[in-house]
């Protein structure tokens, strides 16, 4: 099994994100901030087989978000993803 | 009903009610889930199992069951190595409860009111979402044409073949293409190989009709079933996908 076998897409960390923002994060839009791509979160490339969730763009496939939960808290690395555009709830 | 609910996602107690066995590998459990918002066809749900250790495994699984029904079907692909899917597929009992989440998506979905010709293209259990999208225009009255390509192992391996035959004897402008990977039956009309080229051109709609699309399965099936279609001449972003990894589902 290759590591691009075990890519998933935004829709995989649906829930995850959802743990953390109110609004369903799928349909967000956000822009890279390596190469401008925008690109609905479910189209992001996803790598959930790290110790924490690992995103990127699928234009360069630079690291867009990096997520991380464990010992009831969150660390956010969203240094990748210059804007995020969503929904009003 | 069918909206994206703003409020939060909590895990919350689901019990078995009806349990179905759709192939050798793929059984359909219908669970009731208190105060379920609605869902939107294509949605997910995640799934916790938690042992006595403390020990704990999600996984996410499509939702089959249209916004009209009231009750959360899955259907799940049984993987002899899987840490949750041998548990819910062949330990579950109808009564059970089980913990689950959602419905959670908003990318992967489709609204029975868009007029687009639809374009379903699945592999093996990636058929599950779809499903859950052609149940819902079975039940509208004004129906965009639908065609849906259904790629599986082998015959017996084909979820929901006796529905998808009744849903297009309905004649009501759905057609399904299947084919299989790893068998020629006798009789057998539809297709023997995998996904290519020639396929793509024989069932997608012409790029001039915009289609909508969607495109669900394993990851390498969703990878070549995308490429194809942008070969094909769509624009990249009318096909959404949702891959489910190397496996049927993620981690099993």
């Amino acid at each position: 099994m290759t590591i691009a076998e075990m890519m998933l897409d935004g829709n995989a960390i649906g829930g995850l994100l959802r743990e953390i923002f109110v609004a369903e994060m799928t349909d967000a839009r956000g822009t890279c901030a390596y190469c401008g791509a925008v690109n609905p979160v479910g189209r992001l490339q996803v790598y959930v087989h790290a110790p924490g969730t690992v995103v990127r763009c699928p234009a360069c496939e630079q690291v867009v978000m990096r997520i991380v939960r464990g010992g009831g808290r969150y660390w956010l690395d969203f240094s990748g993803t210059r804007t995020l555009e969503l929904r009003e709830t | 009903m069918g909206v994206i609910s703003p409020a939060p996602l909590r895990w919350q107690q689901a019990e078995l009610v009806e349990l179905m066995r759709e192939t050798p590998r793929v059984s359909t459990l219908s669970f009731n889930v208190m105060n379920w918002p609605g869902h939107l066809a294509g949605q997910h749900v995640d799934v916790r199992l938690t042992a006595e250790d403390g020990y704990e495994a999600e996984r996410s699984y499509s939702i089959a069951s249209p916004p009209e029904q009231r009750s959360v079907a899955l259907t799940i692909e049984r993987l002899d190595d899987g840490e949750v899917s041998p548990y819910l597929v062949g330990e579950l009992k109808i009564g059970d409860k089980i913990e689950l989440r959602g419905p959670i998506g908003g990318y992967f979905v489709w609204r029975a009111g868009d007029d687009r010709p639809l374009l379903l293209v699945a592999g093996g259990s990636g058929v599950v979402p779809l499903m859950a999208m052609l149940r819902h225009r079975a039940t509208v009255s004004h129906k965009s044409p639908a065609r849906l390509l259904l790629s599986s192992r082998t015959f017996d391996d084909i979820i929901y073949r006796e529905e998808l035959d009744r849903l297009v004897a309905a004649n009501d402008g759905l057609s399904v293409f299947s084919t299989l990977t790893r068998e020629k039956p006798s009789g057998w009309k539809g297709y023997t190989r995998r996904i290519d080229a020639e396929m793509v051109r024989d069932v997608a709609w012409p790029k001039a009709q915009t289609p909508a699309v969607f495109v669900c399965g394993p990851t390498p099936f969703v990878e070549s079933a995308a490429n194809l279609l942008v070969g094909f001449g769509y624009d990249p972003l009318w096909v959404k996908t949702e891959r489910f990894g190397a496996t049927g589902t993620p981690g099993g």
